[in-house]
């Protein structure tokens, strides 16, 4: 053999699996590790699972594609800090699946956002932005306040995330259906919203 | 991290390392069978492949990216527990509470540790707090008022569009639907320096109770109308001195004279001036099913010093 280089160059399936390995060197020393770390599994001090109305609230927030806009991460600079409050950590996600960080702040970060607005004010504002806030580039949600949730997949929902580590009680579950119905999707965003970041504030 | 971990990374990467670097040295030797600058047997409309050695700036730049990556390892936490020879990290990620929080960040500052976040809150912390600290020995209303502080009005006015704005709107002039103006001399708790620091401290809660089980649909429209007329509306006479008599449930906060109550933050109903509007429409609303305005505390996020300036901006919008 000549040139045993050629015989990856002339072998396009054994050089995707080479480059697939190559690439997995890399998540195996960066991710693989991050999954069994202590920090990233042991809750902040007081972090409280989602209650069915806030939960039902978070799927709006991903149906209406809030993450496009809105980080749910304070990095830790003063710049972010002072405008948002704490820097995010990792205690705080360990029970998000997906979790919503994002990568793009056209709005303000969200990461805590919780009890800095009053309802209101949030109503007000996923109407139409600019009622509240006129150089808001933020469009207006209107139809949150008119449909009203059914509650038929709520406690499935909860009971996924129990799966996952969550820690729901069976009561949670069973009255999780009843915590919402007839509830607008205005109302569980919002119960959304006020929950975030408010257990390191 | 435990030990496992720590080889488990270690071994990766320094391994990869290792493995890039014997890559570079294999295919730096020759093992084509051609010589050195002789055709390697493939020619395309007459461009031929003609085996030749790696550029040379190439192959010093690879080396030099394996020395920089094993230097920055051994600098910076990158293997495992390993937390590199400068010590240096990014902030106190595993804290579970702000108070551990703060004691991780006062002991850092004081160690002089080289916690990135900490190191930056420390030198901030020197440069702003004696600023801040000097105009909390003003009183808001000098400060407010004397021009030669216009420096901290302009802080104050940075810090209010960041804090304030979204519910009082950048000008102040605030929104209808609850979110008061701050430009004009009506004041739900007190426009005083001491009061408008009370409100931003530890915020307000206005609660305006619904009245249509206590008066229900004709009562209430009886009670708008008598409202309505506290300051100089043209109403109907008859439903308004009906209204008066139930009005006296609404004395306990507004006072008899309608005037308000600035302890209690009952809006004064005499002077015209409307938190969620003055039309019929939104007076019989208000009524009807209530009203709660909640005002947040800032105490937490911004901290005395900076709520003195915010207020002494907020007091120079109504006092020029």
């Amino acid at each position: 053999m000549k040139n045993p280089h050629e015989i990856i160059e002339k072998n396009v399936g054994l050089l995707t699996v080479l480059v697939l390995f190559a690439i997995a060197l890399g998540a195996m020393a960066q991710i693989t590790p991050l999954m069994y770390q202590q920090q990233t599994m042991e809750p902040v001090k007081g972090l409280t699972p989602y209650t069915a109305l806030q939960m039902e609230g978070r799927d709006i927030y991903i149906r209406e594609g809030c993450v496009g806009c809105h980080s749910q991460m304070i990095r830790p600079f003063r710049a972010e800090t002072e405008r948002y409050g704490h820097y995010s950590v990792a205690g705080e996600s360990v029970w998000e699946r997906p979790f919503l960080w994002g990568s793009k702040r056209t709005g303000p970060d969200l990461a805590r956002v919780g009890n800095r607005y009053s309802d209101e004010w949030h109503r007000v504002h996923l109407l139409n932005p600019r009622n509240v806030v006129p150089e808001s580039n933020m469009p207006g949600y209107p139809w949150l306040a008119e449909n009203t949730l059914d509650g038929e997949l709520t406690a499935k929902k909860l009971e996924l995330f129990r799966d996952f580590g969550v820690p729901y009680t069976d009561e949670d579950i069973a009255g999780a259906k009843a915590a919402v119905q007839g509830k607008t999707e205005m109302q569980a965003l919002i119960a959304y919203l006020q929950s975030l970041g408010t257990h390191l504030k | 991290m435990t030990t496992f971990w720590t080889i488990w990374i270690s071994v990766i990467t320094l391994g990869s390392i290792a493995g890039c670097y014997f890559l570079l040295r294999w295919t730096l030797a020759n093992k084509t069978g051609v010589k050195e600058g002789e055709s390697m047997g493939h020619e395309f409309d007459g461009i031929v492949e003609i085996n030749n050695q790696l550029p040379r700036w190439w192959t010093i730049m690879f080396y030099i990216t394996i020395v920089w990556g094993l230097a920055y390892l051994a600098l910076y936490p990158g293997l495992g527990s390993y937390k590199g020879l400068l010590g240096w990290q990014s902030s106190n990620q595993g804290i579970l509470t702000l108070e551990e929080s703060e004691q991780k960040l006062q002991a850092s500052i004081e160690s002089g540790a080289l916690i990135q976040y900490d190191r930056e809150i420390k030198f901030a912390n020197e440069k702003f707090d004696p600023i801040f600290a000097e105009y909390a020995k003003i009183d808001v209303e000098t400060l407010a008022t004397d021009p030669q502080h216009a420096e901290a009005l302009k802080v104050g006015q940075r810090l209010f569009l960041q804090n304030c704005a979204q519910c009082h709107g950048s000008d102040a002039r605030g929104q209808n639907g609850g979110f008061p103006n701050l430009t004009d001399d009506d004041w739900l708790y007190g426009g005083s320096g001491a009061k408008i620091v009370e409100t931003l401290q530890r915020g307000r809660n206005a609660v305006m109770p619904a009245w249509i089980d206590a008066f229900g649909e004709d009562g209430i429209a009886e009670v708008v109308e008598y409202t309505l007329s506290l300051s100089g509306r043209q109403v109907d006479q008859e439903l308004a001195a009906k209204g008066k008599t139930r009005f006296m449930a609404c004395a306990a906060c507004h006072g008899m004279d309608g005037k308000g109550n600035q302890m209690m933050g009952a809006p004064n109903l005499t002077d015209n001036v409307w938190l969620y509007g003055g039309s019929k429409r939104s007076v019989t609303e208000t009524l009807t099913y209530g009203r709660n305005g909640v005002m947040p505390a800032f105490s937490k996020t911004l901290g005395d010093d900076k709520i003195h300036v915010v207020a002494s901006y907020i007091y120079s919008l109504s006092n020029k």
